[in-house]
């Protein structure tokens, strides 16, 4: 039995307990470690993908016990991709962060990494798993660690900013709760595949209607959909920079994850769509989320919270496309998962650079930035016209097939969104880039002229080199991708 | 017709980007990074040129770089209406390196290697926009073009420069998103394909009313034509160093947008259609009124270079006039005014630049008796303002014989009086400058005292030369690039 699954959730797993107790002897000691389980879960990650992609679905029991009874971990192209995804990130955030810990949060480092290991595995296992209760439990995992790494942030606000969390995560979770508590009500089982055999037989159950209902709003609570989306902005700008670059592009997109999952695989997407009358609601509840995400960003002073709302929009952006109903909107949903999660890191990943450099992201503190960190601008600039959606970068290639789906939809207003929601989001980030370009760096006064490069520590510039070159392969492979991942996967 | 596989497309479009790096770290060493610059434009246009006997046999050759989905791939043809654009910005960028050395060493201007790195980027994009296969192609490319022009238009890094920048993208990118990419991806959500073929892609899809709307979308969408309304980023980037007005916004950038809007009418609606649903004459009367109305307005400028830009305006409107003519001959003189007009215009540029340079004036009224100062310089203004006009022994008298012979063919005699009003506006701004410089009497200038010949340096004064006698001598010799154009549509 290939143990690749289980080794891919139980390396970050481990790392944090080893690390943990490593720091006793040497703080230092406790990064390495979590460096090394998060390199062993991405080289897991990658294995796992390659294989299912030639032999396909994986399933792994846990402990060997069958299911409907034990714990299965199971892999199709969908999660091997998001699982890849999550992996990579976690790791080359790592690497990119451990100067901003050393900076921000220096005498409670270990805790920090143990904490973020946890966090990771929560998010592999949330992906990983394929039953409904383990992944209540997992998201619990996931929302325990971020709610005392928020609350690392920023003194004055972030104890706040993470208690808001609390409050509206603990609501979100437990709608979920409930939702499953229906689904096992009526059909006696927790695993996903067995409950969806199941539920073929007695979809006009209204037992079943309301579980859906229950565990899609618990799921919109958790990935911040307008207007269940007031927590996301102040935890995110608060957290302290290396969790908030992972948290921002991975949380949401595996809730948007789960929301699929739930809809493809669990409830089917017959059920939604020819026996539920709620797809056009949602796309006009996502078409808001676009615009009320993307001109709330607008009024924004600080770059931090920009990109929050900028989250927010995005996340309208898969939601309406896995309800268009049709196979181009939810393969845009999908690629849009992969595409978003890089081009959110990169963007904070830039963020932590300049908060390295300059401690503040307010706008007034951005002038002069090109010249003084011109690699790190350059990557900025380069998921920022992502973001746009200029061509080649990833960003482009989603909205193509966003598009395209809402004009086989019909769904006219919802292609309008994602157009201006372009257009808002090439003012915001060219606001942005005539600040730092345009504006002489005023703090730097006449014993440092502007135009010295003052640039970011070399892990953090290859970081985010590395993430800008992902953003275009991905843009240039987006074909390939859709072939080989999407489209079976949907089939 | 011959198709040939070849990846000479692809290395033009390489070769001035992969230049940029070296650019970039000889910085320190300005011949060096020069001639790089000159290397890698003969490289470029020599590929080119390559290519130029296969195409003139009725070959084409593609290339397809990597495919989104089928219909929708990046991919590269060049057939003679790409040849004859690609033909034109290559040489000229050749003429423009040189000048443009003079230029910004003459007025001593900072950050060079920027501007010619960004310089070199325009060139490719436009090299891959001539090269285009298919709409996604020319869109990705125009994208390129529109970003990679923003920092040199910005390139002074003033107030001024601030505004004209934030205009040129608000005007460029506003379209390109707003209209062109939603009216590309309806084309292919209609017809499944992208690539452009002389009989259209609809073949009977599209009612008359959408065709109208899709039509227009493209018109106004491709903003770098300057079609009025939105033209007015043209006038305000010319606060950008004088190489970048003559070179991008009398050549490549404009003409990436007129290019862009005869692929789509001949490429994309096909001839055909148009004339059955007599569109055609839709395009030719927003021309017209942008002809006469940027004439007029250029009538009234005093800064010559803002002058030169209205006219540029009004003569990219004929080349979209020429092409909505339907006409063989209409077309074939509306495209031939690519070339012809860019040798002329680029020429007026120069000596702008010039007379910039030597002498720091930029107004016309300051120019009275410079014409004995600067004699060579003047008598290209003149040559270049024939071209424009269209009087012989110029190009530009070829392509305006073609124009009013299309008019006549078409039956459209009332459109060939735009022509001919347009001609003497042309004149009524261009003429008198001449004049006075040569014959009117400055202020400064003392009665008698003979006026000592002070030219710009040679840099300067050979490109305009060069480009002047050009002009010359495609009035003598246009038979290659009207084989070009009648191979490349189909005449």
């Amino acid at each position: 039995m290939n143990n690749m699954p289980a080794i891919l959730v139980l390396a970050p797993l481990l790392g944090a307990f080893f690390a943990c107790l490593a720091a006793w002897i040497q703080k230092q000691l406790s990064y390495y470690i979590a460096l090394a389980a998060m390199a062993v879960s991405c080289f897991a990650a990658v294995s796992v993908l390659t294989d299912v992609i030639t032999s396909g679905t994986m399933q792994y029991r846990m402990a060997g016990w069958a299911p409907p009874m034990g714990i299965e971990l199971r892999i199709d192209l969908l999660n091997a991709m998001v699982l890849v995804l999550i992996s990579a990130i976690a790791f080359v955030n790592l690497v990119a962060s451990v100067k901003n810990v050393e900076q921000e949060i220096s005498d409670r480092a270990p805790s920090f990494y143990v904490m973020y290991l946890l966090f990771v595995v929560g998010l592999l296992g949330v992906t990983a798993t394929g039953d409904l209760f383990n992944l209540y439990v997992l998201i619990e995992i996931t929302s325990l660690t971020s709610y005392t790494l928020i609350a690392l942030g920023d003194k004055d606000r972030a104890p706040l900013a993470a208690l808001n969390y609390i409050f509206i995560g603990v609501i979100g979770a437990s709608f979920y709760l409930l939702g499953v508590g229906y689904l096992y009500i009526t059909t006696g089982s927790l695993n996903m595949a067995d409950v969806a055999v199941i539920l073929k037989g007695i979809q006009g159950s209204s037992a079943v209607l309301t579980a859906f209902i229950l565990c899609i709003l618990g799921v919109w609570i958790k990935m911040a959909l307008f207007p269940l989306h007031v927590w996301l902005p102040n935890a995110y700008a608060f957290a302290p920079v290396g969790f908030a670059r992972v948290v921002a592009p991975l949380m949401t997109k595996v809730m948007v994850y789960v929301m699929v999952r739930l809809m493809v695989t669990v409830f089917g997407l017959e059920y939604i769509f020819e026996t539920l009358n709620l797809a056009d609601a949602v796309v006009w509840l996502a078409v808001t989320a676009i615009l009320a995400g993307a001109f709330t960003a607008l009024f924004q002073k600080d770059l931090k919270k920009m990109l929050a709302y900028i989250i927010v929009c995005e996340i309208g952006y898969m939601v309406g496309g896995a309800w268009l109903g049709n196979s181009l909107g939810m393969t845009g949903a999908i690629l849009h998962i992969l595409n978003d999660g890089l081009m959110t890191f990169a963007l904070f990943l830039a963020v932590g650079n300049i908060i390295y450099m300059r401690r503040q992201t307010a706008f007034s503190d951005l002038s002069g930035l090109f010249a003084a960190m011109p690699w790190t601008m350059a990557g900025f600039v380069l998921a920022g016209l992502s973001i746009i959606g200029v061509p080649p970068t990833c960003g482009f290639f989603s909205k193509w097939y966003l598009v395209l789906g809402a004009f086989e939809a019909g769904a006219y207003h919802f292609a309008a969104a994602l157009i201006i929601s372009s257009l808002v989001c090439a003012v915001l980030f060219f606001k942005v880039f005539e600040i730092c370009f345009f504006e002489a760096d005023s703090g730097a006064g006449d014993h440092n002229p502007a135009k010295v490069i003052t640039e970011a520590p070399v892990s953090m510039l290859a970081s985010l080199g590395l993430v800008s070159v992902a953003i275009i392969a991905a843009g240039i492979y987006a074909g390939t991708i859709v072939d080989t991942i999407i489209l079976p996967f949907l089939q | 017709m011959e198709i040939l596989i070849s990846i000479k497309p692809l290395l033009t479009v390489l070769v001035p980007l992969l230049v940029i790096p070296i650019l970039v770290s000889s910085s320190q060493k300005p011949n060096v990074r020069e001639a790089w610059i000159f290397g890698a434009g003969f490289v470029m246009f020599f590929l080119v040129a390559s290519m130029v006997p296969a195409v003139l046999s009725g070959s084409k050759i593609v290339f397809t770089l990597f495919e989104l989905a089928p219909g929708a791939d990046i991919a590269f043809q060049v057939d003679g209406l790409g040849m004859l654009f690609a033909l034109v910005a290559g040489s000229l960028y050749i003429v423009t390196s040189l000048y443009s050395i003079g230029y910004m060493r003459g007025l001593k201007e900072h950050g060079q290697t920027r501007f010619v790195s960004f310089f070199a980027l325009a060139i490719s994009a436009t090299m891959g926009a001539a090269f285009s296969a298919n709409l996604l192609t020319l869109y990705l490319f125009y994208e390129i073009l529109s970003l990679a022009t923003y920092p040199l238009v910005a390139h002074h890094e003033d107030a001024k420069s601030r505004i004209s920048a934030r205009r040129y993208l608000v005007f460029i990118l506003g379209t390109s998103i707003g209209l062109v990419l939603p009216a590309m991806i309806y084309c292919y959500h209609v017809t499944g394909t992208l690539a452009f073929s002389t009989a259209g892609i609809f073949a009977g899809q599209l009612s008359k009313p959408a065709a109208t709307v899709l039509l227009l979308m493209f018109v106004f969408g491709f903003a770098k034509a300057g079609i009025m309304p939105f033209h007015s980023w043209l006038p305000a980037a010319m606060v950008a160093p004088t190489p970048v007005s003559a070179l991008l916004h009398a050549v490549a950038v404009v003409k990436v947008g007129v290019f862009s809007i005869v692929r789509v009418i001949t490429g994309i609606f096909g001839v055909d259609l148009l004339a059955h649903f007599n569109l055609g004459v839709v395009v030719m009367v927003i021309a017209s009124f942008t002809i006469i109305v940027s004439s007029c307005i250029a009538l009234s400028q005093d800064e010559l270079k803002r002058r030169l830009a209205f006219s540029t305006i009004s003569q990219l409107s004929y080349i979209v006039f020429g092409v909505a003519l339907l006409s063989p001959s209409g077309q074939l003189g509306g495209v031939i005014h690519i070339l012809m007009h860019a040798f002329g215009k680029i020429t007026l540029f120069f000596c702008a630049g010039a007379i910039f340079v030597a002498t720091g004036k930029k107004y016309i009224s300051q120019m009275k008796g410079l014409g004995r100062q600067m004699p060579v310089t003047f008598a290209a203004f003149f040559i270049g303002s024939l071209g424009v006009i269209g009087l012989p022994p110029t190009g530009g008298f070829y392509s305006k014989w073609n124009l009013i012979l299309g008019t006549l063919e078409a039956g459209q005699t009332i459109f060939m009086v735009v022509l001919l009003v347009s001609s003497f506006l042309n004149a009524f701004y261009f003429l008198p400058i001449v004049y006075q410089a040569f014959f009117g009497k400055g202020k400064d200038d003392l009665s008698g005292a003979r006026v000592k010949i002070q030219e710009a340096n040679l840099c300067l004064v050979l490109p305009l030369a060069i480009t002047a006698l050009a002009s010359i001598g495609l009035f003598f010799f246009p038979q290659m690039f009207v084989d070009l154009i009648t191979l490349g549509l189909n005449l």
